[in-house]
């Protein structure tokens, strides 16, 4: 254990001493806020951005429609001709000119109304427009087949239904989202944690390789030993650098945003603009959903999540990480690695995919087979876990995960003892599986 | 005398590839045993399973009368023939760190480490890192490294390798002076002239099998072919030169000397002495050079190869 510790010590010491590992840990969360905040302080530019469009309405119709807002301000231009008004609205800048004709049929109005801009102008914008539009005219339809609309409006009515599961529990849609959050969160960070520190131990070994001095070393500790020690240091290194990248970026952020004043909130102000009768609804649903999204929070296992992320993310490092190390020792340099790095990203990759089908159906057979097939399952079960899985899969999930562990971590180890004193030939699958009967 | 080691009828197998077959060596206490053989002869294999690098499929091994175990490890100073050290690593740090895993203590490791900087005179090197050194340096840190938790047994593989002769004979008067103080150590070379100058006894192993051990001498008596190397001051002496020719097989031989003299090995057959060639040459000539042949290391390692691969 005395030797296992040293090594552990000397791995963690070289990673966090290197020069790279020092600047990706300091600069991360500066370049993620940083960027955070141009988008955010751009959203803000763009939204204080004052749009002019004028407009010719020959039909008379929309005049009322057109009002001025906080980002757009509507010109009349009704006495010019369309040409005259081009060239103004060239001239002055304006951002786009809209032209009604008028036409008796209201159907065929709706198909010629045309807007002139500079380049393509914002879909959002043309979206908007045609909202407005679609309104008028369905209004209009309406008060002539001779009903009240102002009756109609009151008849319309917002419904939200209330889920809850069979066993009482409330089930809300905002809900699902957290759990979505919270799910592929954790998935996430094992995938890239596994990505990350798997090929760091690879180079480490490739290191001790290239640099001859593995055969001191291993006359000194069992080459298991050295690898295992290389993947625990490996790990502690980078649950530093985890650490110190949520720890900074959060403190950045508050930082930040308190700083530039920028609304991070600002970031959602793209959603198309809404008509106030519609914000008031969502204002209403948004401050109900609060208690809701507590409630949520309060009921959320966080208990089993949490408990279930360490197990995953150790078994899934550990045997993704194990891998990784007998590719390196496999090898003489790090160009060589290639052809035995596929069958190693594919099924992280597959469970990514695979994680993001699962918002659509967490209990799905393709979430339920992913998320018990151990290459996959560190990542999808997390991901399904907040939804609620049924204690037999999570358990199947987890023994087989062990299994696979055990097996992989024997099956590496051989390879990793062969390979450290091979050198000089790329070896192909066929030498490798010859290795394990050494 | 002890052995120290005893290696017992080791078989080792890779897939169908035969790398020891029953090898077994004793290497005596205190001595400098030199582990000969071709390029993929097998020695390497046989240095890591003393090693405990791999394991033998069949045979035994025995440190100091002991089964090996894993805690002979500490016992066991090995400096193999691809060494290196962590380029990124300082060299004081990277000694200490490699004397742990042999069992040392921090504060030991370092005291000793100290005296041996201050011997080899690089103690100015402690804070450097390794790839600000040249090969040779390295060389220097990596030998301190081997011996310094003073193993009882000592494995050099090819230790002069990158080495000046200066330094290469630093280091060669270090393992006479660790033999002395009674290390035993395992010395694998080509250098046949290293051999030489420093075993006491040899193994030659070739194609997986031993095919000659023990003591240097004893194999160089056995080697040797009762020729002997002699010159002649006569008056007429090609005349002289045919006279010996119908008695012994002679062969022309050269050698410095003053005078022009007549230069011969001659090969005596096995009932006859140095003393009786003496006697014969005295008569016809005066003898100003009279030695016998002893096979060199060298001779030996190639004829035994020879031998070996003919039969």
């Amino acid at each position: 254990m005395y030797k296992l510790r040293l090594i552990i010590k000397r791995e963690f010491l070289a990673k966090v001493k290197n020069k790279s590992f020092i600047v990706m840990t300091i600069l991360s969360p500066i370049i993620m806020v940083g960027m955070v905040a141009l988008i955010a302080y751009l959203n803000v530019k763009n939204s204080e951005e004052v749009r002019t469009i004028a407009y010719i309405d020959n039909s008379d119709i929309f005049t009322d429609i057109f009002k001025d807002t906080k980002t757009t301000k509507y010109i009349n231009l009704n006495d010019l001709s369309l040409k005259e008004a081009k060239d103004k609205a060239l001239n002055s800048a304006y951002y786009g000119l809209l032209f009604i004709p008028k036409e008796d049929s209201l159907n065929v109005l709706a198909k010629s109304i045309s807007f002139y801009g500079e380049g393509s102008p914002s879909l959002n914008l043309i979206s908007n427009l045609e909202g407005k539009f679609q309104r008028k005219i369905r209004d209009l339809k309406i008060e002539k087949l001779g009903f009240d609309i102002a009756k109609i409006k009151a008849a319309s009515t917002n419904v939200e239904i209330n889920t809850e599961k069979y066993s009482g529990e409330k089930a809300s849609k905002i809900g699902s989202i957290l759990k979505m959050v919270a799910g592929g969160g954790f998935g996430y960070l094992i995938f890239m944690f596994i990505i990350i520190y798997g090929t760091s131990v690879m180079r480490s070994v490739i290191e001790e390789k290239t640099n001859r001095i593995i055969e001191v070393i291993i006359s000194s500790v069992k080459p298991f030993k050295l690898m295992l020690g290389k993947i625990l240091g490996n790990a502690l290194a980078g649950v530093l650098q985890f650490i110190i990248w949520i720890v900074s970026a959060s403190l950045l952020m508050i930082v930040i945003s308190s700083v530039l004043g920028a609304d991070f909130s600002a970031l959602s102000g793209n959603a198309p603009q809404l008509t106030p009768e519609m914000t008031a609804q969502m204002q209403e649903s948004v401050s109900g959903n609060l208690t809701l999204v507590l409630h949520e929070l309060k009921d959320f296992p966080f208990f089993t999540l949490f408990f279930s992320f360490i197990f995953y993310f150790l078994g899934g490092y550990l045997i993704y990480s194990s891998i990784y190390a007998a590719i390196g020792a496999a090898v003489d340099s790090e160009t060589d690695t290639q052809q035995f790095m596929l069958p190693v990203i594919l099924p992280l990759m597959v469970a990514i995919y695979v994680g993001f089908s699962i918002i659509e159906n967490p209990h799905g057979s393709i979430a339920v087979g992913f998320s018990i097939f151990p290459l996959t399952s560190p990542i999808v079960m997390l991901m399904r876990i907040p939804f609620g899985v049924p204690w037999w899969q999570i358990a199947t999930s987890m023994v087989l995960l062990l299994i696979t562990f055990l097996g992989v971590v024997w099956f590496a180890a051989k390879i990793y003892r062969v390979g450290i004193l091979m050198y000089g030939k790329k070896p192909s699958y066929k030498e490798i599986y010859k290795w394990l009967k050494y | 005398m002890n052995s120290l080691l005893k290696v017992e009828n080791v078989v080792k197998n890779y897939g169908d590839f035969c790398a020891l077959n029953k090898v077994s060596i004793d290497v005596p206490q205190g001595s400098i045993f030199g582990l000969l053989g071709p390029n993929g002869a097998g020695k390497t294999t046989l240095i890591r399973i003393i090693n405990q690098i791999t394991g033998p499929d069949e045979g035994h091994i025995y440190l100091d009368g002991e089964k090996l175990k894993p805690s002979h490890i500490a016992s066991i100073g090995y400096l193999p023939e691809e060494r290196g050290l962590y380029k990124n690593m300082k060299v004081g740090e990277q000694a200490i760190y490699l004397a742990q895993l042999k069992g040392m203590s921090k504060a030991d490791a370092k005291a000793k480490l100290k005296m041996w900087f201050d011997k080899f005179d690089i103690g100015d090197w402690w804070g450097k890192k390794v790839q600000e050194l040249s090969k040779g340096m390295a060389q220097k840190v990596q030998f301190i490294v081997t011996v310094l938790h003073e193993p009882k047994l000592l494995i050099f593989d090819e230790p002069f390798s990158g080495f000046d002769p200066i330094n290469a004979n630093l280091i060669r008067d270090e393992i006479l002076s660790l033999r002395d103080k009674g290390a035993t150590i395992i010395f694998s070379t080509h250098r046949m002239e290293s051999v030489e100058e420093v075993c006491d006894h040899i193994a030659l192993i070739n194609k997986a099998n031993k095919i000659l051990d023990g003591n240097l001498n004893t194999i160089k008596k056995q080697f040797k072919t009762n020729t002997f190397e002699v010159g002649l001051v006569a008056n007429d002496l090609e005349a002289l030169k045919s006279e010996i020719a119908s008695k012994f097989v002679v062969q022309p031989a050269e050698f410095k000397s003053l005078n022009h003299d007549l230069k011969l090995n001659i090969k005596l057959a096995e009932k006859e002495s140095s003393n009786d060639l003496l006697n014969y040459l005295s008569s016809k000539a005066s003898i100003n050079h009279f030695v016998e042949l002893i096979p060199s290391a060298n001779d030996i390692f190639i004829q035994a190869i020879n031998n070996n691969t003919h039969v």
